[in-house]
């Protein structure tokens, strides 16, 4: 304990510059992920014949284990943050594609007729009844895909772009088990940290009517 | 006056839904449409508002065909009831009545005052519900909702679909009872989906009775009891409904007091107490007057239309009435 404590005092500058890409490396592959997977999940919400091939297709990029797809984009992009960033990426679209797919095809279709029978366009539709009504799921997608990518992005090391995973590696390497544990915890706490954040964006986020 | 021309649907399969179909739904008259399920009532009625399109004929409202006019406008022309409440959970009670005038650009001020009127037109204090949530609702009282909502853009046609189906049996006469009041009150043409036999003949001012995208018979409910155009149509009304209303001469006004309206202030024939119904609608038809009123000895004792009447006729000895 005391070796750790040690560790974290006298590596502190190292764990905290880590601990920000870290967190640079998470938000920027979550909020571009947000920024593909929300409009596409839209899109195959209109064109239902081509969701399950491309809800398939993330999927399948899912399954590849993580230390792998790191070492595919290696040859392709070279070493750096863009090729990790570009991984976690593709990890963080499935849950919220799929969620978001899921969240607005759930949404009641007596609900979506009324709207339509009274008049709505689309867009309208979409805008106040959709989306807001779908909203929980979504942001239920956003939370998995961040836990997801704070823990994946710990790989980041591997292709040179730092974050969390080098006090680690570096841990390991040397049989340093306290610096493992400073490069872990900050870790845990940086999933459980967003988790709580985004939990709280759900709460208030949910319909107030759906509630009850 | 809503008039379809010659309409037919046939779905991409080639089940034709609707055959050759020409009717006319006269305006300020609540004509329900009625048959078994996949008899194409409700395809019929979403044609109305383009919901569905017809695969040939020409449908007009007030002459003009609905073909050219743009759906999105003609819905918000049109109010719309649909079977499962439909009501917005996520929005307030206000919100989801004064959606349509939102979508008309109604100023504030307007579409407020119009929730309000149309809450207190249903029995339900505005201020106590506006803010709440649908859920927060009965299932009658949401329902009653969805009547407002469709009628908030001041339409003159208004749609509905099984509106009451999913209701329990006592909120389900409650509504009835209280749509047949209100369309005294706003004069709207209406257009009610049903599979439910009582619930049309007590609420209509005609059928239209459908079977396999064919209109079987339309009349009044009165019509339509008297006269069963076919054995399908004698079937669907039920043997034991006519059965009943051909007994009726027996059975005498004292019995029915309770189905009959309490208060009128306007003119009115009046009958004794002792008379039969048969002799009631006899009486009624040749008067001067649409109301009659139930005499013992000297005293009003409660005042009977046809309406009425027709309840009495087919009232069951259940206790589940018509």
């Amino acid at each position: 304990m005391k070796s750790f404590l040690d560790t974290l005092v006298s590596r502190q500058d190292m764990i905290i510059s880590a601990f920000l890409e870290h967190i640079y490396l998470s938000f920027v592959a979550v909020a571009i992920g947000i920024a593909i997977a929300l409009p596409l999940g839209i899109i195959i919400t209109r064109y239902r014949r081509y969701a399950e091939p491309i809800i398939g297709v993330t999927a399948v990029f899912q399954t590849i284990p993580s230390l792998a797809l790191f070492g595919f984009l290696v040859p392709i992009l070279g070493i750096g943050s863009p090729t990790a960033l570009i991984a976690l990426i593709i990890y963080a679209l499935l849950p919220i594609l799929r969620n978001t797919y899921a969240g607005i095809v759930g949404v009641d279709g007596s609900t979506i007729e009324a709207g339509r029978g009274m008049g709505m366009t689309r867009t309208q539709i979409l805008r106040q009844i959709e989306l807001p009504l779908a909203l929980p799921f979504i942001m239920a997608g956003i939370r998995t895909a961040t836990v997801l990518t704070v823990g994946i992005a710990t790989l980041a090391t591997f292709v040179g772009a730092g974050g969390l995973g080098d006090i680690i590696y570096r841990g390991l390497q040397s049989y340093n088990n306290s610096l493992v544990l400073a490069g872990a915890l900050p870790v845990a706490l940086l999933a459980i940290g967003f988790d709580q954040i985004l939990k709280w964006i759900e709460k208030r986020a949910t319909p107030k009517g759906l509630k009850t | 006056m809503i008039r379809f021309e010659n309409v037919t649907k046939r779905f991409p399969d080639g089940t034709e839904a609707l055959k050759d179909i020409s009717l006319v739904l006269p305006t300020h008259e609540l004509t329900a449409i009625i048959g078994p399920s996949g008899c194409g009532k409700t395809t019929l009625m979403k044609m109305i508002n383009k919901l569905e399109k017809p695969t040939g004929g020409t449908i007009y409202i007030d002459e003009n065909p609905i073909n050219g006019m743009d759906e999105v406008q003609l819905r918000r022309s049109i109010g719309y009831v649909i079977q499962r409440i439909g009501l917005f959970p996520h929005m307030t009670i206000s919100d989801n009545v004064s959606l349509v005038p939102k979508l008309l650009e109604w100023p504030k001020d307007k579409k407020e005052a119009r929730v309000r009127e149309l809450l207190q037109l249903v029995g339900l204090d505005p201020e106590t519900y506006m803010d709440r949530f649908p859920l927060e609702l009965s299932g009658g009282q949401q329902q009653r909702v969805g009547v407002i909502r469709a009628l908030a853009g001041d339409p003159n046609i208004v749609l509905m679909d099984e509106p009451f189906s999913a209701l329990d049996p006592i909120s389900r006469e409650q509504l009835q009872d209280e749509l047949r009041n209100l369309q005294q009150t706003i004069n709207k043409t209406i257009v009610f989906v049903t599979h439910d036999m009582d619930e049309a003949l007590k609420i209509a001012d005609s059928i239209i009775v459908m079977r396999d995208g064919q209109v079987e018979q339309i009349g009044t409910p009165q019509q339509l009891v008297d006269d069963p155009a076919n054995e399908f149509v004698r079937n669907f009304i039920g043997v034991e409904r006519i059965n009943q209303k051909r007994a009726f001469g027996e059975k005498r006004l004292f019995e029915f007091l309770d189905l009959f309206t309490a208060e009128w202030s306007g003119g009115a024939e009046k009958i004794s107490a002792d008379a039969t119904i048969e002799k009631a609608f006899l009486q009624l038809d040749d008067s001067r007057h649409n109301y009659l009123a139930i005499v013992e000895g000297e005293q009003i004792i409660a005042y009977a239309t046809d309406r009425d009447l027709l309840k009495a006729a087919l009232f069951k000895e259940q206790g589940v009435s018509v």
